[in-house]
């Protein structure tokens, strides 16, 4: 968009610009709350765990905010062609950053659970899970704030490696739960914070499809090679 | 209505509009090859190439001066009205070149028709009205002719209104029943395709959509060309879009594609507002 | 256009200011004009009116009276013999018929040239020019024109030069009505009546003359009013006749030229009757002018 020229109605041009403050406002904030979850179960920080559950009802009135502005700017300003598309994303996106907004949430608040537990393993592989999570999360973010379609694209490829990890740390936490009744209780936690940051990946490649399709006008060129199986499925059946 | 809606809501939104951009294309019912146009030494028009697929709607836009009323003034030889106007180059309709000198204009008005900004009906009755054109044409009894002009009143959604007036002049009917009765008029000649020169601009919003809906169905049965300054209306009457600027054809596509992922810069910063 | 101004392009809501006082002065002075003007207007209107009201008033005082049967059933006879006016009243009808007869064709012929054919061509404008200055050519010199080529050739004073002679004059008034009534129709008309492709000669009659037919009867009946009361033109021409006559080639009585004769002679019946006559010719173009003022208002 920055190689256009601007808008002969400038309010239009402002209202966009605002619009684009709202989602970068929000993605910094959701940015934040992923760190500070992510903390919370690293760290063992309650505090932090706190702060992150606090800050998840900004998130959800910053998502209606955004939602009432692109109604307004669909109904009084019919935009079209990339206007277009920006605004539609601007939709989903906060959308989808509300999402990652709960998903933060609610790893906060198990860590918090966690915290009555004693771990069976160091959280070596949550840490990198995290540390991918949130890695792709601020380049999606970025690629948001500057329109950049290849970066989006590079936070969509690299999804992969996030899902890989999952499934490693479900068959890691289901072979703990195996092996000592007691670590049921830790590790479904653990399970469930693994797989809330696995959404907070899909979410990000949510974004940044939408964020390739509102600059490029088209949708990302290739599938993902993504695995076909399931992650439940990584125990087969049979065992 | 329901049946779009239903269709959206299975397949993801992307899938839908590729599926919908491939659909559009038809064979060409008049092309466009190599057109340049002349008002006396200034060239209105350079080297155009464009189909108009038939049973469907072509819209026409661009900025003031770009062109596009030119063009359309083209396709049914208007322009030979005037001299200092000429055109150059190939505008085929079943393979013959229509731009050539030996054409019988009145022929080729009867099979491409032109309904215009300002709703024109003659002054006469609205019987006499649609019949005036074709009595040019064809001979038809009186019978056959009470016949036509139903035919073409209903087809142009004006029979309700006017059945009962038939005989009366055309000139007390509204802006938006004018204008319909020039689109009767025309479709009454059995044309093969209907150029339509901002046929809307001076009617208010109820009329503008009843054209709009009426392009709709007459897009069964003609080839149609519009030429609009709205460019919601473009988006929502034709299937393709062609952008002019400055007497060049800039971009030509879908109306999916043109309106939400055009290609060109000068057409996106048109349909966007940012002409500067 | 956007691009040069910046975000705070817009107009400061303080603009340039002004002097309420200049502004009151100012103000004064121009309701001070308007009302000078104003009362110059009035005066002026109240001028032409009591003028107009008093040749009126005149006509009708001296017009009346004169006025009674024997002028419409009795031709013109000595002084002091009950004559009446039904040569000159006959003589003027079938002139000005007839001429009209003759110029309006040709009229109506040469406005379309021009209007449709001719528009901007050198032909075009020097037909043009040409008829607008016989419009506003003397009458008198039309009836020496028509007086050499007619009446001196042939020997005689003749009803038929008299006619030839208000049919000239008739030409240009045709010729500029046409014209003016087919320009005012929009190009679109003409357009959409060839875009349903018909020929030029049938968008001219069918259409044009259609759309343009109250302006022309308008100027029609405006060309007969304005001959019905030459009078110069018929002196070299068709003379006036004494005496009832319907022969084209014999001299011609007619109402302008009974009432010039009439009223300047020295009886008192005859300056009666060119008061009759006068008011009976100033009523018959105040009728053609209502009946073309009906004729050209806008049909619902």
């Amino acid at each position: 968009m920055a190689e256009l020229a601007e808008h002969i109605v400038k309010s239009f041009e402002q209202e966009l610009t605002r619009l684009r403050a709202l989602m970068t406002d929000m993605g910094g904030l959701v940015e934040r709350q992923v760190a500070l979850a992510c903390d919370a179960v690293l760290a063992r920080n309650a505090e932090a765990a706190v702060q992150a559950v606090e800050s998840d009802p900004k998130v959800d009135a910053l998502e209606r905010e955004a939602e009432q502005f692109v109604i307004r700017l669909l109904a009084l300003r019919q935009p079209m062609a990339q206007d277009l598309r920006h605004i539609v994303a601007a939709l989903k996106i906060t959308g989808e950053l509300e999402r990652i907004g709960d998903y933060a949430k609610n790893v906060a608040k198990r860590s918090l659970v966690l915290d009555q537990f004693a771990i069976p393993s160091p959280l070596s592989g949550i840490a990198h899970m995290s540390r991918l999570v949130q890695e792709n999360l601020k380049a999606v973010i970025d690629a948001l704030g500057e329109n950049d379609a290849d970066k989006a694209i590079q936070v969509w490829r690299s999804d992969e490696a996030i899902d890989d990890i999952y499934n490693a740390l479900f068959r890691e936490f289901v072979t703990y739960m195996m092996e000592d009744p007691r670590n049921i209780t830790p590790c479904t936690h653990l399970l469930f914070i693994a797989k809330n940051l696995e959404r907070i990946g899909d979410h990000a490649t949510n974004i940044a499809e939408m964020v390739y399709y509102a600059v490029k006008g088209e949708p990302i060129p290739d599938d993902r090679p993504k695995g076909t199986s399931p992650a439940y499925a990584v125990v087969p059946p049979s065992e | 209505m329901s049946q779009t809606m239903n269709e959206t809501e299975q397949p993801p939104a992307m899938a839908t509009m590729q599926a919908r951009s491939a659909e559009t294309l038809g064979a060409a019912r008049i092309s466009i090859r190599g057109v340049d146009f002349f008002y006396g030494s200034n060239k209105a028009l350079k080297g155009i190439d464009l189909d108009l697929p038939e049973r469907q709607v072509t819209g026409m836009i661009g900025p003031s001066g770009c062109g596009k009323s030119t063009l359309l003034r083209v396709l049914n030889r208007m322009f030979d009205l005037y001299p200092g106007q000429r055109a150059v180059g190939q505008v085929l309709m079943d393979g013959v070149n229509i731009l050539d000198p030996g054409i019988d204009l009145n022929q080729l008005r009867s099979r491409v028709g032109m309904v215009f900004q300002k709703p024109t009906p003659f002054p006469m009755t609205i019987y006499e009205n649609i019949a005036f054109g074709v009595k040019l044409h064809e001979r038809l009894s009186k019978s056959q002719m009470d016949e036509r002009v139903e035919w073409s009143l209903t087809r142009a959604a004006l029979w309700d209104e006017s059945k009962d007036r038939l005989n009366t002049s055309a000139m007390g009917l509204s802006g938006g029943q004018q204008q319909r009765l020039c689109i009767a008029r025309t479709i009454a000649v059995r044309p093969e395709v209907i150029l339509l020169d901002e046929p809307t601009s001076a009617l208010d919003p109820i009329s503008t959509l009843k054209i709009e809906e009426l392009i709709d169905e007459l897009k069964e049965d003609f080839t149609i060309a519009i030429v609009t300054h709205n460019m919601q209306q473009a988006a929502r009457c034709a299937d393709q879009v062609a952008f002019f600027y400055l007497g060049e054809l800039v971009e030509v596509g879908t109306a999916t594609q043109m309106f939400t992922a055009p290609r060109e810069k000068r057409t996106q910063e048109y349909i966007t507002g940012r002409f500067g | 256009m956007s691009t040069t101004m910046g975000p705070a392009g817009r107009m400061p809501a303080s603009g340039p200011t002004r002097d309420r006082r200049v502004a009151d002065m100012l103000s004064r002075r121009r309701k001070w004009f308007d009302r000078v003007v104003q009362a110059l207007c009035i005066a002026a209107t109240v001028i032409g009116l009591v003028l107009l009201a008093s040749i009126l008033f005149t006509l009708l005082w001296r017009g009346v009276g004169a006025l009674g049967l024997h002028v419409f059933t009795r031709s013109t006879l000595p002084p002091g013999s009950h004559g009446g006016l039904l040569n000159a009243i006959v003589g003027s009808l079938v002139q000005t018929l007839a001429g009209t007869a003759i110029g309006t064709p040709i009229g109506l012929m040469v406005g379309t040239y021009l209007s449709e054919y001719a528009r901007n061509s050198v032909l075009g404008n020097a037909v043009r020019f040409v008829s607008d200055v016989l419009l506003s050519a003397p009458s008198i010199l039309i009836g020496l024109f028509v007086y050499t080529i007619l009446v001196e050739p042939f020997g005689g004073f003749s009803g038929i030069a008299g006619c030839v002679a208000l049919a000239i004059i008739v030409v240009p008034i045709v010729v500029r009505t046409t014209e003016d009534m087919l320009r005012l129709i929009p190009t679109e008309l003409r357009e959409a009546a060839v875009a349903v492709g018909a020929p030029k000669w049938r968008v001219i009659v069918l259409i044009c003359y259609r759309a343009a037919l109250d302006g022309i009867a308008t100027g029609i009946l405006l060309a007969v009013a304005r001959v019905a009361g030459e009078t110069a033109p018929l002196l070299f021409t068709s003379l006036g006749n004494l005496n009832w006559s319907l022969s084209l080639t014999q001299p011609m009585s007619s109402l302008p030229v009974t009432i010039y004769q009439y009223a300047g002679s020295a009886f008192d019946d005859w300056v009666d009757l060119a008061w009759a006559g006068a008011l009976l010719i100033t009523f018959g173009v105040l009728a053609l002018n209502i009946v073309a003022r009906v004729m050209l208002r806008p049909r619902s």
